[in-house]
């Protein structure tokens, strides 16, 4: 069996869950236009990622485990690159009605 | 008692024997009991989804709009989808012969997690029940893909209902892949190394990947879409400031694997009848194991093919086009190396070994118009036409239905323990392929000349492909029920089936008695062999 964390730890997480979970209702008051969208997203990771390595416990799992939890981000990633190949290219061609005189 | 020393029938030891009782099968934790009760779920789902394709093939028989209204129309095509895809293609191979083989093909006693196992044919369980209320209430319109905003604003019908349907058969789903993984990581017998693996192993490997890799995503979109229907929170919907093609790239996220899904488990039984029923090892064992995790790993990197004319840039377009041809590549590998293993084999043309060569032609057909669809230019004139329904129902029926037909006969003397009747079952598979050709094929000249898909009716002109399509429909519907008649009679009346009836290599057979004990082999086995040792011979007994 891997061993797990000790309840101080887990203490300590939650606690730094719970901070974060302020520190993104706190960053929605800043205006900070476009990037108040990008810090809650840089949040809302550091926050997933402390779940998966000391609450899903892959932090003292085997190496199997840590290469199924990082095959899983690198999916994320492929969802999110390849979206993105449409969602930032997607008005480089004006459509027809750009062009009344064809 | 038999006297044969092999033939366990009334041995009170054997899987189907050592119980009795209602609860000792809808509790189970054996895993080749809850393969029967998935057989059980898949096959009444499977009639199901029947009916509703028997409707729409009534229905456009003529050009007009008779037997049912447009709106009726449009939720029996919705219904078989959603039936078909989720509740018998997903879950056919996998969940019934994966469930009963898999553990046995390693070497195993059970899976890695009996219960677990067991959650997942509750869960199936619970999320048919749910799609038979949907059904009952009266149905969804949206078709299988759900697109948004008519799925999340203009539908009337039950969009949310099938939505959780689908949401918890999707847990079901996620849990037999995870099963699958750890049982394959973690269970096999001594000698039994990942290159001694059986192909049908490796091929439902890959596809429990796929499994727990993208089912997930398809739950988010599922919820995203209830949450925007039900509380209008702007998701999709661009009325709200949401993207509706987020959706279709969130949703063909999965649809597209599922696709692979559906089939890789498909080409693993394929794998074991071409080398069983042509006695030889396999041409290529790398290569077909590896192609299996290459098709896992493409398939997907290419769902933006789904959406050429949706909006899509462009620029995205000619990215999927490019990646979309890779796919062909393991697929072909496979499809080349079965052509080989036959190359001066010997070869036996019994039932299952029919369905695997009918596999090979149809889904070769099935792939080959893919790469139609997959190109930018010629997609423009065939998306949403009847040459795409042709295309997966080539891919679908023809490949994984064909499949599961071919290992269903291979594998029922070890099920049941009882041969079924021979004669009977090739009448059967001719009907099939037969019925299937006669109704798809004509589908592709309907689509290549214009009729689009999801309409109840049609110009007069498309009268008599439509009309042969419908007859094609009535023979396979007999070419399906046949079986069901023959394999429940060989339970009782079918001649009671040896350890070995194929003379086949892999523990299941050489291993383990037709059918097996409730924790399959006497002793743990030890593999000393590679898989498909037909040169050095097979133990029979």
């Amino acid at each position: 069996m891997p061993r797990l964390a000790s309840p101080r730890t887990f203490l300590k997480v939650f606690i730094a869950l719970l901070a974060l979970t302020a520190l993104t209702t706190g960053a929605a008051f800043v205006p900070l236009g476009p990037f108040n969208d990008a810090v809650a997203l840089l949040i809302a990771a550091s926050k997933a990622t402390l779940v998966v390595l000391f609450f899903m416990n892959v932090r003292y799992s085997s190496r199997l485990t840590w290469a199924f939890a990082v095959a899983g981000f690198c999916w994320l990633a492929v969802l999110l690159g390849l979206s993105a190949t449409d969602f930032f290219t997607r008005h480089w061609i004006p459509s027809p009605s750009a062009f009344p005189w064809r | 008692m038999s006297t044969h020393p092999h033939l366990h029938r009334d041995d009170p030891k054997d899987y189907l024997h050592c119980e009795y009782g209602i609860r000792s099968w809808l509790f189970t934790t054996d895993h080749k009991r809850i393969a029967i009760l998935y057989l059980v779920s898949i096959t009444l789902m499977f009639f199901v989804g029947g009916a509703f394709a028997t409707l729409v093939r009534l229905e456009l028989i003529t050009p007009q709009s008779d037997l049912l209204q447009p709106e009726t129309y449009n939720r029996m095509f919705t219904m078989h989808g959603i039936v078909m895809v989720w509740f018998f293609l997903i879950p056919s191979i996998p969940a019934v012969l994966g469930n009963f083989l898999i553990p046995m093909m390693v070497g195993a006693r059970d899976l890695a997690f009996p219960r677990i196992n067991l959650l997942s044919w509750w869960l199936f369980t619970a999320s048919g029940v749910f799609v038979l209320i949907t059904i009952f209430i009266g149905g969804v319109d949206t078709g299988w893909t759900f697109y948004t905003p008519f799925s999340t604003f203009y539908s009337n019908s039950y969009a949310v209902a099938a939505a959780l349907a689908i949401f918890i058969n999707g847990f079901s789903t996620i849990l037999t892949g995870l099963n699958f993984i750890v049982t394959v990581h973690t269970m096999r017998a001594p000698g039994m190394t990942w290159l001694r693996l059986p192909l049908f192993v490796w091929s439902n490997y890959a596809t429990a990947v796929i499994m727990v890799l993208a089912t997930p995503v398809l739950a988010i979109t599922l919820l995203l879409v209830g949450i925007e229907r039900v509380f209008r929170v702007g998701i999709f919907d661009p009325a709200l400031g949401g993207d509706p093609i987020l959706f279709q790239h969130l949703f063909w996220f999965y649809s597209h694997p599922a696709v692979y899904i559906m089939i890789l488990p498909g080409m693993g039984v394929v794998s074991e009848l071409v080398t069983a029923f042509s006695r030889k090892r396999i041409f290529g064992y790398h290569f077909v194991a590896f192609a299996s995790m290459a098709i896992a790993l493409f398939g997907f990197l290419v769902w933006g093919h789904h959406l050429f004319v949706s909006g899509q840039s462009l620029y995205a377009g000619l990215v999927f086009s490019l990646l979309s041809y890779l796919v062909a590549v393991p697929s072909a590998i496979k499809v080349f190396n079965w052509t080989a293993t036959l190359y001066k084999g010997s070869v036996l043309l019994a039932t299952p070994m029919l369905y695997a060569l009918a596999f090979i032609g149809l889904f070769t057909m099935g792939g080959l118009t893919g790469l139609f669809v997959a190109a930018l230019g010629v997609d423009v004139h065939v998306h949403d036409t009847y040459f795409v329904v042709a295309h997966f129902h080539y891919i679908m029926v023809g490949g994984m239905v064909t499949a599961y037909m071919g290992g269903l006969h291979f594998w029922w003397p070890k099920i049941s323990g009882r041969m079924y009747p021979e004669g009977w079952a090739k009448i059967a598979a001719g009907l099939i392929f037969f019925g299937f050709n006669l109704t798809f094929f004509p589908q592709f000249v309907l689509g290549y000349l214009g009729m689009p898909r999801r309409y109840a009716t049609y110009p007069p002109e498309f009268q008599v492909w439509n009309v042969l399509s419908t007859a094609g429909a009535s023979i396979l519907a007999v070419g399906y029920v046949v079986p069901l008649f023959y394999l429940f009679w060989s339970m009782r009346y079918g001649k009671i089936a040896p350890r070995n009836p194929w003379r086949a290599s892999g523990l299941e057979w050489e291993e383990a008695d037709s059918p097996p004990i409730k924790h399959n082999f006497e002793e743990v086995p030890t593999v000393t062999k590679e898989a498909y040792h037909y040169h050095e011979g097979v133990r029979l007994g």
